[in-house]
């Protein structure tokens, strides 16, 4: 439990955003894709800004289903390790502070992963929100969906399978 | 009904592989098409890397590798789709793929209706005996030549 006043709201802030540029700017294969995450409060959206070669099919032209596959299982693995963090971040007990900043956090690993492409992916920006069905000790169910131009047509749906990473200091399962 | 020229069918296919940007820039390389069978080899790189404690290549990136294999193999199917887009992949990940080491995706497009494909794909790095991936999915038909509409 905290005690006193609460913290300032620029303190707050930098806490969150430094956690989360802690846990997602190290993995090249993020950077790759050019995927950012807007933060609000706790809640993250994936930002997959348009790239010329994050088209699939040239001739209409439209995103290679690779692609937003990939940014969905980003988006899983980013917002499940993020809700998992949160309230350690919250008490100052991880984060880029309370850790060596070589030090990063253990990733959830995916067991199996399902996607239905909806609809077309159009050349322009993507967006994709996590929802966490279940988070065990040992399994994670994470659902996740992407969208263009309207939130409520979203343009494809993933389904993830996780095993969550053992606690810091404990052996690997 | 119109019956499709199979060594047309490989270079359209090639063609249409070869021209994908996102292929390209993860350095994908096709290895072999034919008969409703793909097989592409995607490198080992640096910016493939979703852990970087583990250096292991991140799982999206092993999955757009099995999409473009997947369609790959619709692509060449004997019937002669003109083109092809993905319905739907499930992906079941057995083992971390060894760092530094090539993926190579194997695609086979084993049953196909008016409009829609049906393919099973596989992941193996250098040891070839222990899949790091496989997956099943359908993908759409686009104008194929075997159907007259």
């Amino acid at each position: 439990m905290r005690r006193g006043p609460p913290d300032p709201v620029h303190v707050v802030k930098s806490r969150r955003d430094g956690a989360l540029a802690w846990l997602t700017s190290g993995i090249p294969y993020i950077r790759f894709l050019g995927i950012e995450f807007d933060r609000r409060g706790d809640e993250l959206t994936a930002v997959l800004p348009f790239a010329a070669t994050n088209i699939g099919n040239p001739m209409i032209p439209a995103l290679h289903g690779g692609v937003t596959s990939a940014f969905l299982e980003v988006t899983a693995i980013i917002g499940l390790s993020w809700a998992t963090l949160w309230e350690d971040i919250e008490a100052g007990r991880e984060g880029p502070a309370a850790l060596d900043p070589g030090t990063l956090p253990a990733l959830p690993r995916t067991i199996n992963f399902t996607v239905d492409y909806l609809r077309t992916g159009l050349p322009r920006d993507a967006y994709a929100r996590a929802r966490i069905m279940r988070s065990g000790r040992r399994f994670a169910s994470v659902q996740v969906e992407a969208w263009q131009d309207n939130v409520a047509r979203p343009f494809a749906l993933g389904l993830v399978h996780l095993v969550m990473p053992s606690p810091i200091g404990q052996p690997a399962q | 009904m119109p019956v499709p020229d199979p060594v047309n069918i490989v270079a359209i296919a090639r063609q249409f592989i070869e021209a994908i940007p996102h292929a390209r820039t993860l350095g994908m390389d096709l290895t072999e098409l034919g008969d409703g069978c793909a097989t592409i080899a995607m490198p080992y790189a640096e910016k493939l890397i979703g852990d970087p404690v583990s250096r292991v290549v991140h799982g999206g990136a092993v999955s757009a590798l099995m999409d473009t294999a997947s369609g790959a193999a619709v692509m060449c199917h004997p019937s002669g789709p003109v083109s092809t887009a993905t319905l739907d992949l499930r992906i079941d990940y057995m083992r971390s793929a060894t760092p530094g080491q090539t993926i190579t995706a194997r695609a086979i497009c084993y049953h196909v209706t008016r409009s829609v494909a049906f393919i099973r794909v596989t992941a193996t790095d250098d040891d070839t005996a222990s899949p790091v991936a496989t997956g099943t999915g359908s993908f759409t038909i686009e104008g194929s030549a075997a159907w007259t509409r």
